[in-house]
């Protein structure tokens, strides 16, 4: 993603973002140079291990990490840096054009506020309604997220809704601004097979209606696959590919990728979280020299071990040609071999 | 062994910052307040070492002389010297934070443990007499005991342990309620072994380190009560060198001669800092490591 | 908001509470070494009045009746009669209770006053110089004798500035709110001391809440996020204290009103010790008890019309 950044309303362009822990320790590197392109009105899967950071990229964007986060690098929104605002500006794009739901609505939502009190104060910040026209749009927020009843629900706490209808309304609470763009943090994690598929079809349906942009974060690929434009993935606080999804799950040009879609089961529907590669992302203070993933891969040779290999775009592979689709980038000293070894052939043994 | 299984047994062990073993770092809450005890508690023991006269010796040609070189805290209307009533006074008042809870500890642990261990309506029936002693303003149920029995330490110890015992017995109950529900008390419960046993060597081990730190804040409370009815007058009786009657010994002279009361009043606050430092220490220590 | 069902539980919850009390008051006055009467009553009475007294009284009949009579007595307002003043004990604390709740009214403002911004301080600069010298001073604050920081306040602004009075109760409200200052401070600061540990700890744990990222997220000015979101939840959490603060004050109260001398129920119950004055003794330490008990009630309830998970 080393192209030029997209600056039209609505374009994200995240580019060397690194968010660094203090720690008695050291300093931790959650996000370690993290390049991201987002076109206005898609949507982007983060995929990745818990630990690899991609939550902490979602949180970096709107500089949501607590101290002792720091973070650096580019944000561009429609051009403008969000590193860069005053606290001021940064509080009127966060909630008005960029929105955010988190994994777990029964601890983002406060226990003891009315769902319309948390909508009504969102629209208070954001727009100019009084008190009767935002909570009329409270109502509409919670229709268009098909929370039936809305105008009595209006008046119950969190933990009078299910666990479905408690994601529903927090991202009412997120749309209150009419956002251009939405953070999604695991919004489906929490919730039971089918209430995910619902959650995922009403964020779809949103982006269809009110045209707005999509980053969801997740460990399931699944989710992807239903929901998302184009995937980036991440491994210990990097990305390491990214593409149309549908390239990419056809031919993973890293070893990595190749080890997610690989431990997803082929022909079954059932969705699996993704733990099938075997060992354990690196900590954050332990990330091995070159390849953080070298440890774990059969690729991997002495260059991998030496030097961290950049994100560039990936030229079609021949057996790819004429339906390789624009825009694949890999962090792969051996994307090309990682490609011809395809997706059915058993993982290699590391050397 | 898979393929996957070999990459993982061959991964290559993370890069790890030496670090050479050894003992959990004092804090400097623990390391303070075992401080400030050792050095109250070596004045309890030779209060003789600093204080420089006896605390009851009377000096008519020193009445109400401010600190100095002689007197390093002034003495008071009888000319007594105050450094040493003040340092013969914390064995009187160490002696109050032990002996005030002494009972409490030893009963209300053993109470818990049955309470915690049982549960079911002994839990229930614990649950409202906790309910009723917290509705007792603890001064005032404490000061009424003592204004029946009549005013005196040994009563003073009578009053704080009817109803102290009951804090320790609801934290350990909770402790061992919590342990029970573990797994290697089923265990045990499997292998035979007999109900004290299983409370005595299993559950109650665990459970007890909340209630030790409990301790800790209790004597400082404890100290705090045994001063305050020393001032009323119905604690330690005077003569008898105790920080609250020391300060009230002086509180007609605030005026005039402020080292009277003054002196004791920080002796006091040493104490129940140290207390609640060695407290708040312990309670970091025993924290279960995340 | 409340349901009628919670109410009613928790209000019959009371009950055992109140045997308690009923039962406790009633063996405190049995401790008294030997008969009662000949104790109340010292050395200058006859065989003859104390066997009349003891029929009065119901002392001639097994101990458990003499109990039922003691709750049938206090059930009807009886607390008995003071032997000192020969005044009805419920009078007579009833006089000294004005200036105990002003004083106590006027100390949880300052103790509150004082904690909540203190708390917001010392957990916004976690860690930091604020923070240590702000938690240093509360724990030296927990560490000090009520008597002691009464004597310390009343010696350099009464005795020396001379800006307050050295004690008593005065004439009319703001004369009464002048008088008690010293002392309602006295109180405050050590309320303080308490509540600043707890609020803090209550406040950092709640800015770890997620909700209090989503709140940040969406973009709300950061006044509302702290006293919407932070303190209203802390507070929440803290109100447990509210209870046991009410039984600390009394303590205090105790206390206090005899450092500073104040006519009010603390007062009155050393005033009665010294006087072996045993009814009112009892009758005080028996509304004191009830008065806290209500405290806890009360506290319940608010906290279950404030948090609407507890009362279902």
């Amino acid at each position: 993603m080393t192209g030029v950044a997209d600056t039209r309303p609505g374009a994200l362009a995240v580019r060397g973002l690194r968010t660094v822990f203090a720690s008695p320790a050291g300093p931790l590197t959650a996000v370690d140079g993290v390049d991201l392109d987002l076109a206005p009105g898609e949507i982007l899967g983060l995929v990745g291990e818990s630990g690899s950071g991609k939550s902490v990229t979602l949180r970096s964007l709107l500089r949501l990490v607590r101290p002792p986060g720091r973070i650096a690098g580019e944000v561009l929104w429609g051009g403008r840096d969000l590193l860069g605002l005053r606290p001021g500006e940064l509080r009127r794009v966060r909630g008005r054009e960029i929105a955010t739901v988190f994994q777990e609505p029964m601890t983002a939502l406060n226990p003891v506020l009315t769902v319309g009190r948390q909508i009504d104060e969102s629209l208070r910040a954001h727009t100019g309604l009084d008190a009767r026209g935002r909570r009329a749009r409270g109502v509409d927020l919670l229709d268009l997220v098909g929370i039936p009843a809305p105008a009595t629900r209006l008046a119950d706490y969190p933990h009078q809704f299910s666990g479905g209808m408690r994601q529903r309304a927090m991202i009412a609470i997120a749309l209150a601004g009419e956002p251009r763009l939405l953070l999604a943090d695991e919004p489906t994690t929490a919730l039971d097979v089918t209430i995910q598929d619902q959650i995922l079809k009403l964020i779809l349906a949103l982006r269809a209606r009110l045209g707005m942009g999509v980053i969801l974060v997740t460990h399931d690929l699944g989710v992807v696959a239903q929901s998302c434009d184009r995937v980036a993935v991440m491994y210990a606080g990097r990305i390491v590919e990214t593409g149309p999804v549908a390239a990419l799950f056809a031919e993973p040009r890293h070893a990595y990728t190749r080890g997610l879609i690989g431990s997803v089961p082929r022909a079954g529907g059932e969705r699996r979280p993704l733990l099938s590669i075997d060992g354990t992302p690196p900590g954050l203070g332990a990330r091995p020299a070159g390849c953080a993933f070298h440890p774990r891969c059969g690729f991997a040779t002495d260059a991998c071990r030496r030097e961290a290999p950049p994100l560039a775009a990936v030229a079609p592979g021949r057996e790819a040609a004429g339906r390789e689709a624009p825009g694949r980038e890999a962090a792969c000293w051996h994307h090309a071999a990682v490609a011809a070894a395809g997706i059915e052939a058993p993982v290699p043994e590391p050397a | 062994m898979t393929a996957a299984e070999d990459l993982l047994s061959r991964r290559r062990p993370a890069p790890r910052r030496f670090r050479p073993p050894s003992l959990p770092r004092p804090s400097p809450a623990l390391a303070g307040g075992l401080a400030i005890l050792a050095a109250l508690l070596v004045l309890a023991l030779v209060p003789g070492l600093v204080a420089p006269y006896a605390p009851a010796a009377f000096d008519y040609r020193a009445i109400l002389k401010p600190p100095s070189f002689a007197h390093p805290f002034g003495t008071d209307n009888f000319g007594r010297d105050i450094l040493s009533r003040t340092v013969w006074a914390t064995r009187v008042d160490l002696q109050i934070a032990l002996f005030g809870t002494l009972v409490p500890v030893v009963f209300g642990t053993l109470a818990g443990a049955v309470v915690g261990y049982y549960g079911g309506w002994v839990e229930a029936l614990f649950g409202r007499v906790v309910d009723a002693v917290v509705t007792f303003p603890f001064l005032v149920l404490v000061i009424a005991i003592v204004a029946v029995l009549g005013p005196g330490l040994f009563n003073l110890y009578i009053a704080v342990s009817v109803v102290g015992w009951v804090f320790y017995a609801r934290i350990v109950a909770a402790g061992v309620a919590l342990q029970r529900r573990l797994d290697y008390a089923a265990a045990a419960r499997v292998m035979g072994y007999s109900t004290p046993r299983i409370v005595l060597r299993h559950l109650l081990p665990n459970a007890v380190s909340a209630a030790i730190v409990y301790w800790m804040t209790d004597m400082a409370l404890c100290i705090l009560l045994g001063s305050s009815l020393g001032y009323l007058g119905l604690g330690a009786q005077p003569p008898t060198a105790e920080w609250g009657v020391l300060i009230a010994d002086g509180k007609n002279y605030m005026n005039t001669a402020w080292w009277i009361s003054i002196f004791p009043g920080v002796a006091i606050v040493l104490a129940g800092l140290g207390f609640s430092l060695l407290g708040d220490g312990l309670a970091d220590l025993l924290r279960p490591k995340r | 908001m409340l349901s009628a069902g919670y109410v009613l539980r928790r209000v019959l919850q009371m009950v055992p509470t109140l045997v308690f009390i009923l039962v406790v008051t009633f063996v405190l006055v049995r401790l008294l070494p030997g008969d009662p009467l000949s104790a109340i009553g010292g050395d200058h009475v006859t065989d003859a009045q104390v066997a009349q007294a003891r029929a009065a009284y119901g002392l001639d009949q097994p101990l458990f009746a003499q109990f039922l009579l003691y709750v049938r007595r206090v059930v009807t307002g009886d607390l008995g009669r003071s032997i000192v003043v020969q005044v009805p004990v419920w009078s007579l604390v009833g006089e000294r209770l004005p200036p105990t709740m002003l004083l106590s009214g006027m100390a949880v403002a300052i103790g509150v006053g004082l904690a909540v911004p203190l708390a917001f301080a010392s957990a916004l600069r976690r860690g930091r110089a604020t923070d240590l010298a702000i938690r240093a001073g509360a724990q030296v604050g927990l560490s000090m004798p009520v008597f002691y920081i009464g004597l310390v306040l009343l010696t350099v602004f009464s005795a020396h500035l001379r800006w307050f009075p050295v004690g008593g109760y005065g004439d009319g409200w703001g004369d009464r709110v002048y008088h008690l200052f010293l002392p309602a401070l006295t109180l405050g600061v050590s309320l303080a001391a308490v509540l600043m540990r707890s609020l803090r700890a209550a406040i950092v744990d709640v800015l770890g809440a997620e909700y209090v990222d989503f709140a940040r997220a969406k973009g709300l000015p950061t006044r509302v996020i702290l006293l919407r979101h932070v303190l209203r939840n802390a507070l929440i959490s803290t109100l447990a204290l509210l209870g046991p603060t009410v039984g600390s004050l009394l303590g205090g109260a105790v206390i206090t009103e005899s450092v500073f001398a104040i006519p009010g129920v603390g007062r009155l119950m050393i005033e009665s010790i010294y006087g072996r004055d045993y009814p009112v003794i009892q009758g005080l330490t028996l509304s004191l008890a009830v008065t806290v008990s209500l405290a806890f009630l009360v506290t319940d309830l608010i906290q279950a019309s404030l948090d609407p998970r507890v009362a279902r």
